[in-house]
C-alpha cells in the first residue's frame, strides 16, 4: 500500500479541474485511510464548473469588465462628471479634453452635437445595455422555458403546435422581425425588451424542449411520477434543474445578443428616443459628423464592442465549464 | 432523396403560411387604422373612410388576411401608400442591389474564414491560432454599423481609397461586402477550426497519414471534406443573419437594397410596402433554408433517413 498519495495540495478540489477522476481518487483513499476524508467535502456540478470557471483566464476577465460595468450602471450618478442631459450649446462637437463652459472640469470624450458630455452620457448608457440586455432575456427565458416544457414534457399535439409556432418565429430574420416588432408598438426603450424578448423565445423553447424530451425518460423522473407527484412538480422540481445548465449557457450568451440587438434598433432609430442616452442612439447622432467629428462616433462603439466581447468571452467559459464534454 | 426533398418542401408550405400570418398581424396591430397613422390628424374623415375603402380596410380583418394571402400568391403585395408604385415592383427594384451585397459578402466570408480556419487548425496553439482567434471573438462582438462607420472613416475619408457610400459600382461594393462578409468569416473560421481539429483526431485520417500521404493530401482529401459539413450547415442558418446584416449595412452605406426600402417604409409608415419587404424577405430566408437542408442531405446521407 505504499503508493497511496497523502492528500496533499495536489489533490485538493482547485486541481481537479479537468475531469472526475481525482474525485474519485480522494474517495478511494479516504476508504483506506478514514481519517483524510475532508478533501471531498461540498463537490457538486455548481462547484466543480466553478473551479473550472475560475481556471479559464479570458472568462474570468469577461466577468471582472461585467462586474465592473455592474458597477458603473448602479453608480452612474457619482461616476458620470455631469448630468448626460446638460446641454453647453455654444460647445457642441467640442473636441476632447475641451475645458467645461461651467468650470466643472474638461470634456474628456468630447461634447456630443448637442453640447452634451459624451463621457457621461456612455457611462448612463450602460444601464440602458444591461437593462436590455437582463430584461429582454428575462421575458426570452419566462416564454421559451413554459413553452419548451410544455412541448418537451407532453409532446404530441401541443407539442406539435409549439414547434410549428417557433419554426414561424424562425423563418424571419432576427432584426427584420424586431423592426416589424418596433413599427407596431412603436419607437420606445420598453418596446426594445418586449420586441427582443418576443424575437428569442423560439430558440430557448427549442433548447428546453430538448433537455426535457432527454430527461423525462430518466429513472428518477420514473421515481418521482411513482411517488405520485403532480406534473407540475415533477417539471419544476426534478426536470428543470437538470436542463439548468443549458439553460444559463443559453442566457448568457443571449444577453450581448440583445445589447447587440438594442444598438442596432436604435441605430436605426428605432430604438432609445432622444434624450435618453443609449450607446446605439449615441451613434446615430454621430452619424451625420462622421466626416467632421469622426471621434463623436468611435466612443460609444468601443463601450459596445467592450461589453459585447466581455459578455462573450464569459458565455464560452461558462460553456465549456458546465460541459466539460464539449470542450476541444 | 426525392422523397426527402418532397417532404421538405410540404413542410414548409405551413411556415410559409405561418410566415403572411404573424406579418399581416404585425401591420395590422398598429393602435388606430393605417390610413389614420399615415395621414395623422388632418385628415377630414371622408377622406380617411374613402381611402379606407380603397385599400379595403373596411372588411373585416380575417377577410383582409384572405385577400391579402390570396394576392400575395399572385404576387401582388398591392399599392405604396406614399409613391402608388406596386410593393413587388419596389421590392424588385432594390432585391438586387441586397443581392449582390449577400453575395459579395459571402464571398468575402467563405474565403477568408475557411482559409484563416484551415490555417488556424493546422498550426493549432501557434500565435497565428491565438491571434486569429481572438479577433473573431473581438470582431463579432463590435456592432456592424459601427465597423462600417470606421472603414468610411479610414478608408473613406483618411486614406480616400474606396468611395465612402453610394452605389456606383464595384469599388463601391467593397467595403460593403468587407464589413458584412468579415463578420461571417469570423464565424466560418471558429467554425471550420474545430471541425477540422475534430475529424484530424478520426481513424480514417489517421490511416492516411500511416498510408504516408503528404499533409496537404490528408488536410484537404481526406480531412477538409468531412469537417466541411457542419460549415456548410452554418452558412445556410447565417442567411437570415446575412439579411439582417444587409439592413444596417445598406443603411450606412446608402446602398438601394431591400433594407433601405424596408427602413423608409418604416420611417414614411408606409404600411403595405413595410407588409411586403418583411414577407418577400422572410420568403426568401425560408427558401434558401430549405436549399441548404437539401443540400446538407445531399452531403450527409445520414440526414435523409430522419
Amino acid at each position: 500500500m505504499g503508493t497511496t498519495v497523502p492528500p496533499t495540495k495536489y489533490n485538493t478540489r482547485r486541481q481537479t479541474s479537468n475531469g472526475f477522476s481525482l474525485f474519485r481518487r480522494t474517495a478511494l483513499e479516504s476508504d483506506t485511510e478514514p481519517g483524510r476524508m475532508v478533501l471531498t467535502k461540498g463537490t457538486g456540478l455548481w462547484v466543480d464548473s466553478w473551479h473550472r470557471l475560475k481556471k479559464n483566464r479570458p472568462a474570468m476577465a469577461g466577468l471582472a469588465f461585467i462586474i465592473i460595468l455592474v458597477v458603473v450602471a448602479l453608480t452612474a450618478p457619482l461616476l458620470a462628471p455631469v448630468s448626460p442631459y446638460a446641454q453647453e450649446l455654444d460647445l457642441r462637437l467640442a473636441p476632447p479634453g475641451t475645458p467645461r463652459a461651467d468650470g466643472h472640469g474638461v470634456y474628456i470624450l468630447g461634447a456630443d452635437h448637442m453640447g452634451r458630455d459624451i463621457l457621461s452620457r456612455i457611462i448612463y448608457g450602460s444601464r440602458i445595455s444591461l437593462a436590455v440586455g437582463l430584461v429582454s432575456e428575462f421575458i426570452v427565458s419566462v416564454i421559451g422555458i413554459t413553452l419548451g416544457a410544455i412541448a418537451g414534457y407532453y409532446g404530441g399535439r401541443v407539442d406539435n403546435i409549439i414547434m410549428r409556432i417557433s419554426d414561424i418565429m424562425f423563418a424571419f430574420p432576427d432584426l427584420l422581425f424586431a423592426i416589424g416588432i418596433m413599427f407596431a408598438l412603436g419607437p420606445s426603450i420598453f418596446n426594445v425588451f418586449i420586441a427582443l424578448g418576443v424575437v428569442g423565445w423560439a430558440g430557448m423553447a427549442r433548447l428546453v424542449r430538448s433537455q426535457v424530451i432527454a430527461l423525462k425518460e430518466m429513472d428518477f423522473v420514473e421515481a418521482a411520477r411513482a411517488q405520485g407527484l403532480s406534473d407540475w412538480m415533477i417539471v419544476t422540481r426534478h426536470i428543470l434543474p437538470n436542463c439548468l445548465g443549458p439553460i444559463i449557457v443559453s442566457i448568457s450568451l443571449g444577453i450581448p445578443g440583445a445589447i447587440m440587438g438594442e444598438a442596432g434598433l436604435s441605430f436605426l432609430g428605432l430604438g432609445a428616443q432622444p434624450p435618453l442616452a443609449s450607446w446605439g442612439s449615441m451613434i446615430y447622432d454621430a452619424r451625420p459628423y462622421f466626416t467632421t467629428d469622426p471621434l463623436f462616433s468611435v466612443f460609444p462603439g468601443i463601450a459596445i464592442m467592450l461589453t459585447v466581447f466581455a459578455f462573450n468571452l464569459f458565455g464560452d467559459g461558462l460553456r465549456d465549464a458546465l460541459d466539460p464534454r464539449l470542450k476541444s | 432523396m426525392l422523397q426527402f426533398i418532397a417532404r421538405r418542401i410540404l413542410a414548409t408550405i405551413p411556415v410559409l403560411i405561418g410566415v403572411t400570418l404573424i406579418t399581416f398581424i404585425l401591420v395590422n396591430v398598429v393602435p388606430g387604422d393605417p390610413i389614420t397613422a399615415m395621414m395623422e390628424k388632418r385628415a377630414d374623415p371622408a377622406t380617411v373612410a374613402k381611402l379606407r375603402h380603397e385599400y379595403g380596410l373596411d372588411a373585416p380583418l380575417y377577410l383582409q388576411y384572405l385577400r391579402f394571402l390570396g394576392h400575395a400568391v399572385e404576387g401582388d403585395l398591392g399599392k405604396s401608400f406614399r409613391t402608388k408604385q406596386p410593393v413587388t415592383q419596389a421590392i424588385m427594384e432594390h432585391f438586387p442591389a441586397t443581392v449582390k451585397l449577400a453575395v459579395s459578402s459571402m464571398l468575402v466570408a467563405l474565403i477568408l474564414g475557411l482559409a484563416v480556419g484551415i490555417i488556424s487548425a493546422v498550426k493549432q496553439y501557434s500565435w497565428f491560432d491565438h491571434g486569429s482567434m481572438i479577433l473573431a471573438l473581438a470582431g463579432i462582438s463590435a456592432p456592424i454599423f459601427w465597423v462600417a462607420i470606421m472603414l468610411q472613416i479610414l478608408f473613406g475619408m483618411y486614406w480616400k481609397v474606396l468611395p465612402i457610400s453610394g452605389y456606383t459600382g464595384w469599388r463601391s461594393m467593397v467595403l460593403p461586402a468587407v464589413v458584412l462578409g468579415s463578420r461571417y468569416a469570423a464565424s466560418i473560421a471558429r467554425l471550420t477550426r474545430s471541425s477540422l481539429l475534430e475529424t484530424t483526431r478520426q481513424d480514417y485520417v489517421r490511416t492516411a497519414r500511416a498510408k504516408g500521404l503528404s499533409e496537404r493530401v490528408v488536410i484537404f482529401k481526406h480531412a477538409l471534406k468531412n469537417a466541411i459539413i457542419p460549415v456548410v450547415t452554418v452558412i445556410g442558418l447565417q442567411i437570415g443573419g446575412l439579411l439582417t446584416g444587409a439592413i444596417l449595412t445598406e443603411s450606412v452605406f446608402g446602398i438601394p437594397g431591400l433594407g433601405r426600402l424596408a427602413i423608409d417604409a418604416i420611417n414614411h409608415r408606409d404600411f403595405p410596402l413595410i407588409q411586403g419587404t418583411v414577407l418577400f424577405t422572410a420568403v426568401i430566408y425560408v427558401l434558401s433554408n430549405l436549399v441548404v437542408d437539401i443540400s446538407y442531405a445531399y452531403l450527409d446521407p445520414r440526414i435523409r433517413l430522419e
